[in-house]
């Protein structure tokens, strides 16, 4: 067996395509973060309690209401989006005219809330969601051995990022939104129904962190804490994209996932802080971040 | 300012009587400590208009230190706890060079990351005890005279620094360095435009707020004989943040009251309701940002001027 460092090369692989999975998860849940940070201004702290409410609904819905995976990828966001629209309805919207840390502050009280009762309802002990039976077993492909259901997230959060980056930076509803950040009142006297986009954008953001959660629920243990543990990783990950910047947020964190593979493999004391340890460098050398204009 | 003084002076009386009255001492201590840590808290928010969100990484680092130069070096108090502040301000000068490089919501996110890392670093570090965190810190002797052990020498120092840290922070917001400190809150680019180098009073302020907090969290580490992770954690940052929020951004008294309220609310509530406590705090959270963004001690204020 061929090795690098003294390290054999299907370990680094190994690691690496766990850091490529990790990355997919940061991708996903940056990506929200960005839009949701680019069109309304809002830092959505509750993102990682969404996520893990997503988890939860998956897990939830097959044990009860017999949804399978495939459904509960379409079922779960929707619900949790649905959440994530009322919220911003009866909470979020009264916030929009005062400094935006208030929206920090609030979404940061909606995920004490909902990880709260998330946690005395199904203790912190944490379940495993079964990994569906399409997406089961290994690929071997002779330098490494590929697990279906990791490759499967890579692929379904690269296409869903992209997809995303497609309809806000390439369509005409991508376009409007963008207008309704520049100038809100200007595109509602064109009569378009600005409350109404920004109640939507809300609720796709946090779809996608629902849908991160769904996708996160086999490979990981499904525990009220999996969100809150995540989030400051995405909000450095984002930091480093770029605040607002949603290929800042799919580049950067993908990459920052296959740098914490790495760290594992070479130095692992050191994986988790290795995001924090590139954030503050990205700051001192480019402030705005690596794809942020200022 | 002849009424407020009168009001000082009951106050203090009133919390100097606190022992007699047969409140559990380690209760009021714990709650001192963290109104130190509110207040400290208070003179970056409140007065320099930064918002941390990783305040507990000065709180759990002095902590840390206190206990372990009480432990591993077997210092005196009085260098454990110096030794804890110093820690403190070195970590906040640290930080504060990397966050004040961007602001508001920015500044927020990168001091929670940063905080995270304090967080990590204290999980692995070999002297920190890692899960279990340091135990059986004792509380010696005040400079090697006035022994701490009894709770009521204890309350008293504790309640001393709480005054001196209060009057501290009085004057230093009514000092010209704290009326710049205003002003660049106010107004960012006029404070540049009249030639002051706002990082450097930014700065100042980041590292002044951590080294109080850091006082708070020696302070804690002596009183409860132990320091664990969650002292640094996110949560307590964000306890902070409730505190001054709930009693008032920007008031003298209000992060002490917060303070207050918090310890209360945590000590008694988790018997009632037991796991519900996060949720009523975030409850607490959400009904504060979205109805009374004054706090209690700015509500009053507001209603007193009314009157």
């Amino acid at each position: 067996m061929t090795e690098i460092f003294g390290v054999p090369v299907a370990v680094i692989l190994g690691q690496l395509m766990l850091g490529l999975v990790n990355g997919a998860f940061y991708a996903m849940l940056s990506l929200g973060l960005a839009v949701i940070f680019g069109m309304m201004g809002v830092v959505n702290f509750a993102h990682g309690a969404f996520y893990a409410l997503g988890s939860f609904a998956a897990l939830l819905g097959l044990q009860f209401l017999g949804v399978n995976y495939w459904m509960g990828l379409v079922l779960a966001p929707l619900a949790v989006g649905l959440l994530g629209m009322i919220i911003e309805r009866l909470l979020l919207r009264h916030l929009y005219r005062v400094d935006p840390l208030y929206g920090l502050l609030l979404t940061f009280g909606v995920a004490l809330i909902v990880e709260g009762g998330l946690q005395e309802r199904f203790g912190s002990s944490g379940q495993s969601y079964p990994v569906p039976a399409a997406l089961a077993g290994a690929v071997n492909l002779g330098f490494m051995i590929l697990p279906k259901y990791r490759a499967w997230v890579i692929v379904a959060s690269v296409t869903v990022c992209f997809g995303t980056w497609f309809l806000i930076e390439r369509t005409r509803l991508g376009a409007t939104l963008r207008a309704a950040r520049e100038n809100g009142p200007l595109l509602q006297a064109f009569g378009v129904n600005v409350p109404l986009l920004l109640t939507l954008t809300y609720g796709g953001g946090i779809a996608l962190a629902a849908l991160a959660g769904v996708l996160a629920a086999p490979v990981i243990l499904v525990t009220p804490q999996m969100g809150s543990s995540l989030v400051t990783v995405v909000f450095a990950v984002v930091v480093i994209g770029g605040m607002g910047s949603i290929l800042g947020a799919i580049v950067s964190g993908l990459g920052l996932g296959v740098i914490e593979g790495f760290t594992k493999v070479i130095y692992p004391e050191a994986s988790n802080i290795v995001v924090y340890v590139v954030m503050a460098l990205v700051l001192i050398l480019r402030p705005a971040g690596l794809f942020g204009k200022e | 300012m002849r009424t407020r003084t009168i009001f000082y002076t009951i106050a203090v009386a009133c919390a100097a009587c606190i022992p007699l009255t047969g409140v559990y001492p380690v209760f009021m201590m714990k709650l001192l400590c963290l109104a130190i840590f509110a207040c400290s808290y208070n003179l970056l928010l409140g007065y320099s208009g930064m918002l941390s969100f990783g305040h507990a990484a000065f709180f759990g680092t002095a902590a840390y230190a206190t206990g372990w130069l009480m432990t591993v070096h077997r210092s005196g108090v009085g260098m454990s706890i110096l030794g804890g502040v110093l820690a403190a301000a070195v970590l906040g000068l640290v930080i504060g060079v990397v966050a004040i490089r961007r602001h508001g919501i920015y500044f927020a996110m990168v001091t929670l990351a940063l905080a995270q890392l304090v967080y990590f670093v204290c999980l692995e570090a070999p002297f920190t005890g890692g899960e279990n965190g340091l135990q059986g810190v004792g509380r010696g002797a005040l400079f090697g005279l006035l022994p701490l052990k009894s709770d009521i020498a204890m309350y008293y120092l504790v309640l001393a620094a709480f005054v001196a840290v209060f009057a501290f922070i009085q004057r230093v917001v009514h000092s010209p360095f704290g009326q710049v400190l205003k002003a660049i809150r106010e107004n960012e680019r006029r404070a540049i435009s009249l030639g002051y180098d706002i990082n450097r009073y930014k700065l100042a302020a980041f590292v002044l707020s951590a080294s109080l907090a850091g006082l708070g969290g020696s302070l804690k580490t002596l009183v409860l004989g132990f320091v664990t992770l969650s002292d640094v954690s996110q949560s307590a940052s964000a306890e902070v943040i409730l505190m001054t929020l709930l009693g008032g951004i920007g008031t003298f008294f209000g992060p002490a009251l917060g303070a207050a309220i918090v310890v209360t609310l945590q000590e008694y509530l988790s018997d009632i309701v037991g796991g519900w406590v996060t949720v009523i705090i975030g409850v607490i959270f959400v009904a504060c940002v979205l109805t009374f963004r004054r706090g209690i001690v700015g509500a009053l204020a507001r209603f007193a001027k009314r009157v």
